[in-house]
């Protein structure tokens, strides 16, 4: 016959730890799986380009670099970053200006559009501007009436990134400066500064380090951007092929090598941008210590 | 600088903010704005800043119109709730800017401008704080230099949102006797807003107490104690007890207790309310008749500070009755929960429905 014991069911009693605080094992696995992540995701395959782009040599991969085509890769897109990233930056500052300061209608739509770039695919967004700017679209035959090539030419290239990588130092600003609110501008304007003024010294230094991780971010997209381009650049060697594009003729003509070699000036360029971050982050902090210390 | 606010209405889509409102305020005055949340004091005080547009009406600084005049040139010195420091310049420099943002041929040298900071941050009393950035410093230091640096371009008139609000108490305290007797050293003509009625009747030269976007009262912080000119202001300035009942030559009846109401001699019958301060109300021990004597029984009592606290419970109404009794009477020393006592109000207002 079976009987539900009620009795005596007391739940063992823990030992004290902290509230949030977990076991041992719990905290090691976690960082354990963390850290295999990382590794197996991040740092391997950092590793296999730059061990395929100097398993031949430094002089290899330096050739690689120098090639002619490569070069000209090279130069077309830090004259697309060149452009894209302070077009981004001034629309960015304008976009979160504009939507953390002022109430208007529309305001949430304005929001919304912002993120459009995100949501459409890179290939998508070539084919608009191919069909909008091409031979066959209206604004393209206009254009080519009157002697400016856009498609499969640089002008392209320009807009497809400019597009691409429009969110980046909006998205960044936008919940930081409604965040901030706008009383150290009412203040600054009460003590007699200009709007001009307002802005360079108090608005822009308190989002910097927003505007900062912006510019990096749409930087490195702006370098790395592959399917737009790919469709409005037209291939054509050593005039617009971006590095990603360049990249991939090269693999795709079995030169894994000079492939690797590009890749890894990609991949260099990634770390570097990271570096410079951490370091302007540094001296800033160095600096309030050294004003704090200095009195003491 | 005299202050004059010539019907100026504001309003927030549906929500009248500041309902035509007229105000003056003399030169070297320090006057509190005083209201609940909501009121239109904060939206008022950003009007006369230049920080927003009236709908309708004048500003006048000096009888000179200024409702069209930009916040930067208005000559006004502003200090937020929340102190609105630039985080990222030290005290220093936050002080300084004022200065140093002045139009060339006005701008003082670097000389100057570092005489005048010391000096202002002397008189806020935080010289040792010129190197250090703001999130160094506790609330109530922050405040005193946000004080520093709004009166670092020599404001015609001093404005002050809510300043002490976000201070605890004993800061808030200290600093509010501190801005008084500031303001009798530099006697610059200046607004505070506050919902704080202590705050209010302590520091200020004159109180303006707004309601709904409107002026209810206006006067000396004794005149508005006083007298207070109607229920709101009377329930607003400081805790109160009031009964309902009605109104008939000259005295108002509440249940079996009647109260002197002269001002109303000429009504006969009409509803009413009257309005007894707790620490308008006698209590006595000994069983007493009178025509305004209120029997009740002792429910809690509680120390604050130099008085006591009690509440009791009577038979006019269901809301408790609340008394100060100064604890240095005969009766604080051995009043209980559960004693019968009678209460006898030493002043009451009345009130017409």
């Amino acid at each position: 016959m079976n009987t539900v014991s009620t009795t005596h069911v007391a739940a063992p009693v823990r030992r004290w730890q902290a509230a949030t605080e977990e076991s041992a094992w719990v905290r090691r696995s976690l960082i354990g799986v963390a850290l295999i992540f990382l590794a197996l995701f991040l740092m391997l395959p950092l590793a296999v380009v730059l061990y395929g782009a100097f398993e031949q040599g430094l002089a290899v991969w330096l050739a690689a670099i120098v090639e002619p085509d490569a070069a000209a890769a090279i130069r077309l897109t830090l004259l697309v970053v060149l452009i894209a990233v302070p077009v981004n930056l001034i629309f960015g500052l304008a976009a979160a200006w504009a939507v953390a300061k002022f109430e208007f209608p529309g305001k949430s739509i304005l929001v919304t559009l912002i993120d459009m770039p995100f949501a459409i695919s890179p290939v998508v967004v070539g084919l608009m501007f191919v069909i909008l700017l091409g031979n066959h679209g209206p604004l393209g035959q206009w254009l080519i009436e009157h002697g400016y090539r856009v498609i499969f030419s640089v002008p392209g290239i320009v807009l497809v990134i400019v597009f691409g990588t429009m969110p980046f130092v909006a998205r960044e600003l936008i919940p930081l400066m409604q965040e901030q609110g706008s009383e150290e501008e009412e203040s600054s304007l009460t003590l007699g500064a200009s709007g001009w003024r307002t802005f360079w010294h108090v608005t822009l230094p308190n989002v910097k380090w927003g505007v900062i991780y912006g510019v990096i971010l749409c930087n490195a997209r702006a370098m790395g951007e592959f399917g737009a381009v790919a469709v409005v650049s037209g291939r054509i060697r050593g005039e617009t092929n971006t590095v990603p594009l360049h990249i991939e003729v090269l693999y795709n003509e079995y030169q894994f090598t000079a492939a690797f070699a590009v890749a890894s000036l990609l991949a260099a360029l990634a770390v570097v941008t990271i570096v410079v971050k951490s370091l302007i982050e540094w001296r800033d902090e160095q600096r309030r210590l050294a004003a704090v210390e200095g009195e003491q | 600088m005299s202050i004059e606010i010539d019907n100026v209405s504001r309003r927030f889509g549906d929500f009248a903010a500041v309902d035509n409102v007229s105000l003056s305020l003399p030169q070297g005055e320090l006057t509190a704005l005083l209201g609940p949340s909501g009121s239109g004091k904060t939206t008022l005080l950003r009007i006369i800043a230049g920080l927003e547009r009236p709908d309708h009406g004048t500003v006048k600084f000096h009888g000179e119109d200024t409702t069209d005049v930009h916040v930067s040139d208005r000559g006004v010195g502003f200090v937020f709730q929340h102190y609105a420091l630039f985080k990222h310049m030290t005290v220093f420099e936050n002080v300084a800017y004022g200065l140093k943002v002045k139009p060339r041929r006005v701008r003082p040298n670097q000389a100057e401008i570092h005489r005048r900071v010391k000096k202002l941050l002397e008189l806020v009393q935080l010289d040792w704080t010129a190197h250090r950035y703001p999130s160094q410093l506790s609330g109530g230091q922050r405040q005193r230099i946000a004080l520093a640096r709004a009166l670092a371009v020599e404001p015609k008139v001093l404005l002050l949102d809510e300043p002490f609000g976000a201070l605890d108490a004993k800061v808030r305290a200290e600093l509010r006797r501190w801005l008084r007797r500031l303001h009798d050293e530099i006697h610059v003509t200046s607004v505070f807003v506050t919902h704080d009625q202590e705050e209010a009747l302590e520091v200020s030269d004159r109180v303006v107490v707004m309601n709904h976007g409107r002026v209810e009262q206006e006067g000396s912080p004794r005149e508005v104690y006083d007298h207070p000119a109607n229920p709101f202001v009377y329930g607003f300035l400081g805790q109160v007890n009031l009964f309902r009942g009605r109104v008939s030559g000259g005295w108002a009846e509440i249940g079996g207790v009647r109260l002197p109401a002269p001002e109303h001699r000429d009504v006969s019958d009409a509803g009413a309310v009257a309005y007894i301060r707790p620490h308008d109300i006698e209590l006595v021990e000994e069983e007493i008749t009178g025509e305004g004597v209120i029997r009740a029984v002792v429910e809690t009592v509680s120390i604050a500070g130099a008085v006591l606290r009690v509440e009791l419970r009577h038979g006019l109404g269901d809301d408790l009755l609340h008394v100060e009794v100064p604890r240095d009477q005969p009766v604080a020393q051995t009043l209980q929960a559960g004693q019968v006592v009678y209460a006898r109000p030493k002043q009451s207002r009345v009130f017409l429905q």
